[in-house]
């Protein structure tokens, strides 16, 4: 389990680096964390009553995820609802997971080929529109 | 406490949401099909563009200097309390490819906006979700002052098969995009060998 956020280590800013953009400085630069390819469409689900007080290590916008997870929210509207790239926010939710704070389950992989029932439940809903 | 119990309830429940892809040629109305179809206001978010730092396991942050990000689209359609369409316009620069797939993973299927004033700017898209297997429907965006060409015309020129439906469409109207997602769906269906349709 990571104990440390990468995000409050600077060493890997050079003088090249330019200037920082909050993003990065989140994520400590990680785009992509350890084989996390989460969906777009993830349905991330906070735990409930969860003690944030105990990881003082996490960031103000790791505690909004939480916040906005509460209720069960897929990746893409974390992102927006946040202001931040979807890869961030990716880093950012593996960082909750592995803490146990979150879960986040991805959509099947033969969502492509969904049952009748439900392709028969969207045209029904779209009609209803 | 009733949030308590809701919490409860909803654990172990999670609603099924579909992708669907919005894609075309630069300016071929994406955005505007997007925003037309969803619910809440046109959302936008952005993915990281990175040169290596996508593929490296090694993340150490050296890569993040030429890291940019790229704006995406999209929008929901709430169908049910357990099912939700999510739409995503697809960006139109080819070097957004890798997007693509992570946009085209698992997705329902795609709506690919032919502009008849540009016809070619669709054919990278049509390839993209053939190649793959992905299915889709062409919708034949009409924009106004543009020459009308029957459907059978821009089908020849596309070179489309015989099964993909191709539907008339103005990507502004509401009413007009949802025919394009049901024929969408309805195609998918048939794909499975069950039509959902009773006509
Ligand atoms: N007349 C007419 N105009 C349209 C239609 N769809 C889009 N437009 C207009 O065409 C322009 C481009 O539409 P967008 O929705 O931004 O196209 P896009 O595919 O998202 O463009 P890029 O993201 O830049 O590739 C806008 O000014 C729209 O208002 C249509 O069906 N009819
Ligand atoms: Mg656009």
């Amino acid at each position: 389990m990571r104990t440390e956020l990468p995000g409050h280590q600077h060493e890997w800013l050079d003088d090249d680096a330019g200037p920082v953009v909050r993003p990065y400085t989140l994520t400590g630069g990680r785009v992509w964390p350890d084989g996390n390819g989460f969906d777009l469409v993830a349905y991330v689900l906070a735990r409930p009553d969860p003690d944030l007080a105990a990881y003082p290590e996490l960031h103000p916008e790791h505690r909004l995820l939480v916040e906005l997870a509460g209720r069960g929210t897929p990746l893409v509207e974390l992102a927006a609802d946040l202001d931040l790239a979807v890869g961030v926010v990716r880093v950012l939710l593996g960082d909750l997971l592995s803490r146990g704070l979150v879960s986040v389950h991805q959509p099947p992989r033969a969502t492509y080929l969904p049952d009748n029932d439900i392709l028969k439940a969207v045209v029904d809903g779209l009609r209803a529109l | 406490m009733d949030s308590v119990r809701y919490d409860a309830e909803r654990r172990g429940h999670v609603p099924i949401a579909l992708k669907i892809l919005i894609a075309g040629g630069f300016g071929a109305g994406k955005t505007t099909l997007v925003s037309a179809l969803s619910e809440v206001r046109p959302l936008q978010t952005e993915e990281i563009l990175t040169g290596a730092g996508v593929e490296t396991d090694d993340l150490s942050g050296v890569e993040t200097k030429s890291t940019t990000t790229v704006a995406m689209d999209f929008g929901r359609i709430t169908i049910n309390d357990d099912l939700q369409l999510y739409l995503f316009g697809t960006p139109g620069q080819d070097r957004f490819w890798f997007l693509w797939d992570e946009l085209a993973f698992g997705a329902l299927g795609a709506v690919v906006l032919a502009d008849t004033r540009r016809l070619a700017d669709c054919f990278p898209s049509i390839d993209y979700f053939e190649q793959r297997g992905i299915p889709f429907v062409v919708g034949v965006n009409c924009f106004d002052g543009s020459r009308r060409f029957s459907l059978d015309s821009v089908r020849r020129a596309l070179d489309l098969d015989p099964e993909v439906p191709m539907v008339l469409c103005d990507a502004r109207d509401r009413q007009s995009g949802k025919t394009v997602l049901i024929s969408l769906v309805e195609h998918v269906a048939r794909q499975r060998g069950e039509p959902v349709s009773a006509i």
